[in-house]
């Protein structure tokens, strides 16, 4: 995984509450059993008519946010199945940070795993955003997000910041960790197949 | 002594190996379910880096998202999810996986074959690469869906880093008035319209209350099932008499004595009365009518007996939420005032492991009994499993089904998600008992209304929608 540095782009503006997995990538694309390359259907029934051509109205389509590298969005964003693909295709397609005012717990642990920041900001510094469209730098290590005229400060675990920053890979790091996972497997684990039980 | 706390910390506290300071803490999980469709990648993961599974004993597959509902003996015409059934069969050779495969007669939609095979226990972390993982806390389990790459940590390490959720209270009171028209359906999607489909964010839901301890373990799991639509990371009922007898004599539950053992522990997992809740909400039952999903997400419902709300009034002031709905309105295509029972609807779904379990049948049945599905419908049934099959089989309800037209299928999770050939065509309009009305869910231009098995068996049988409580 690419370690997360300083970001700076304009934002691609999806001005809709409540955006769902399946809208972000259809059930029909989820057969694929590869990780990579899921960018192109990226809200594919948003982006393309039934006849695969896109649809001029939607956002993705619009020449003007082209290669932009963050996505702005609104409450609640990644409702709904937990389909990693989703991070996936935001990630594939270009995008390395998300920022909205809330995000669905699993969307936003999924997007830990794949280089893609999810940043929550207050809803009038989303607002802002969504009606002023300047040029935005994130700096994971400082937590900010700066434009022209302020900065704004967010929350993430210092965790899963050092993951994103050093693009490190949290299984080897668990792995560390296996006398624990070892001792509490011989001392506390409850219910293994056996029917022994450990209480 | 410990001070108070809820069975959610109870459970918490009892699987924590280690906690970061500042940090999420590493738990340890006792049971890990695996399908087709959110693991390749995670196995791939594995063989990269050349790890094991670390124990495969506590693992379980099935197949169920994309597998062909009709009869098992033809084979998979669609070669993509062929392939990935295939894959996941190779996986499990590979690493040593029990698999309830196509041809098992343990085979269903994983969140029925967990409790069904006594895989899903009291007390103990269950995860799965799916979001509806929270079926499995009607068991007083902490059960929840995680991401692909959370998959390949969990077979990995046996262990996934959490930060602690919240605690919610869901209090449901009162009894219903009807048990056979007003359902657990028909309660947890109130409960989603009251609180919204993120007033769940970041907490566990535990229900509780006379409402829920009426409740059977089946409609339980359809209660804990849509936590998730309510935004929760997982919800749960602490365990009861109804969860022991449940266990009896099911194949991976504790059997004799270390049942005995288990139960008394059980017992323990209560929430302690002076506990506390970060949030609580309470609702009484006693007046709930049968509910109707009229919009794009779980949380746009109403009753069968009102009309598809204006934006103006489901919005409360908020302009997001009135876009919102005016962009449903306009997929689903309703208008604003139009009454619930004037919706006709094209299909019939009854099925998805919110509502595909044997009493979810039977209640159904009951229904269709020496009645007809209406001409201008298609409707089937989708057994949650090979074993609600067979039982609901022994009981005749297939050729209940069958003779009032209705098409009796294979298990899995088949029009819940479309993956599968089962799909609606653009701008059909279905009653289902799944969990998800967004768009295209259950097929590209679909049109979803979400509710109870009797109400879609009631729908398929009118053409448009009815107040089952006339009925029954
Ligand atoms: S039935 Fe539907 S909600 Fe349940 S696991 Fe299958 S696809 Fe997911």
């Amino acid at each position: 995984m690419e370690p997360f540095a300083i970001l700076r782009s304009k934002a691609t503006p999806l001005d809709r509450v409540n955006v769902d997995t399946d809208q972000i990538v259809p059930k029909q694309f989820l057969k694929l059993i590869h990780r990579t390359g899921f960018g192109k259907y990226l809200f594919y029934d948003w982006r393309f008519d039934s006849d695969g051509k896109p649809r001029k109205d939607f956002v993705l389509n619009d020449k003007k946010y082209a290669g932009r590298k963050i996505l702005l969005a609104r409450d609640n964003f990644g409702s709904g199945s937990s389909r990693e693909h989703a991070a996936w295709a935001i990630e594939d397609y270009g995008f390395r940070a998300v920022i909205a005012p809330s995000f669905a717990d699993i969307f936003y642990n999924n997007c830990f795993k794949n280089g893609l920041l999810p940043v929550r900001l207050a809803v009038e510094d989303v607002d802002y955003l969504f009606k002023n469209d300047v040029e935005i730098t994130i700096d994971l290590s400082k937590q900010t997000v700066s434009i022209p005229s302020k900065t704004m400060h967010f929350e993430v675990d210092e965790f899963r910041k050092k993951l994103l920053l050093e693009g490190l890979d949290s299984i080897g790091l668990t792995m560390q960790l296996e006398k624990e996972i070892s001792r509490y497997e011989r001392e506390k684990q409850m219910f293994p197949p056996s029917d022994k039980i450990f209480i | 002594m410990a001070s108070a706390r809820t069975i959610f910390e109870k459970i918490w506290d009892n699987h924590v190996i280690y906690t970061r300071e500042n940090g999420p803490s590493l738990l340890y999980i006792d049971r890990h379910l695996v399908h087709e469709v959110t693991s390749p990648q995670a196995f791939d993961g594995l063989r990269l880096n050349r790890r094991k599974v670390r124990r495969p004993d506590l693992t379980f597959a099935t197949m169920d998202h994309n597998v062909p509902t009709t009869a098992r003996s033809l084979p998979i015409v669609d070669q993509i999810s062929a392939t990935q059934i295939r894959t996941l069969a190779q996986n499990c050779k590979e690493f040593g996986i029990p698999l309830f495969d196509m041809q098992s007669p343990d085979q269903g939609i994983v969140h029925v074959i967990g409790p069904e095979l006594g895989i899903t226990l009291p007390g103990t972390t269950i995860v799965c690469g799916d979001s509806h993982t929270s079926t499995h806390g009607a068991f007083g389990a902490f059960a929840l869906g995680i991401g692909t790459s959370e998959v390949e940590h969990v077979l990995a390490t046996q262990t996934l880093w959490l930060d602690r959720p919240k605690t919610f209270a869901i209090n449901l009171e009162g009894l219903r008035k009807n048990n056979h028209a007003v359902t657990a359906k028909d309660m947890i999607l109130h409960v989603i319209r009251t609180i919204g489909t993120a007033g769940g964010t970041g907490y566990v839901f535990e229900y509780r209350g006379t409402a829920v301890s009426d409740l059977s373990m089946e409609q339980r799991m359809t209660i804990c099932n849509m936590s998730i639509e309510g935004g929760a990371r997982a919800g749960l009922v602490a365990p009861d008499n109804k969860t022991f007898d449940y266990l009896q004599d099911r194949r991976y539950a504790p059997k004799g004595d270390d049942l005995d053992k288990a139960i008394e522990y059980w017992k323990g997992l209560q929430t302690d009365a002076s506990a506390t809740y970060d949030k609580s909400v309470t609702f009484d039952v006693g007046q709930l009518a049968p509910q109707v999903s009229w919009g794009t997400n779980p949380g746009m419902v109403v009753s069968v007996s009102d009309s598809v709300p204006h934006p103006d009034e489901y919005a409360r002031g908020n302009e997001n939420e009135r876009k919102a709905a005016l962009r449903s309105l306009e997929y689903m295509a309703l208008k604003a005032g139009t009454p619930i029972t004037d919706i006709k609807v094209d299909r019939v779904f009854i099925g998805s492991c919110t509502n595909s379990r044997l009493e979810d049948l039977v209640e159904a049945s009951l229904v269709v009994k020496g009645r007809h599905v209406s001409p201008s419908v298609r409707a089937m049934v989708v057994p949650g499993s090979q074993h609600v099959k067979t039982a609901a089989e022994s009981l005749g309800l297939d050729k209940v089904f069958i003779d009032a037209g209705f098409e009796w299928r294979e298990s899995g999770c088949s029009m819940c998600l479309g993956m599968n050939p089962d799909i609606l065509a653009p701008g059909e309009r279905c009653a289902s008992t799944s969990n998800r009305n967004f768009e295209g869910r259950q097929g590209t231009g679909g049109r979803t209304h979400l509710v109870s098995p009797v109400m879609a068996a009631a729908a398929a049988i009118k053409g448009h929608f009815v107040d089952v409580r006339e009925w029954l």
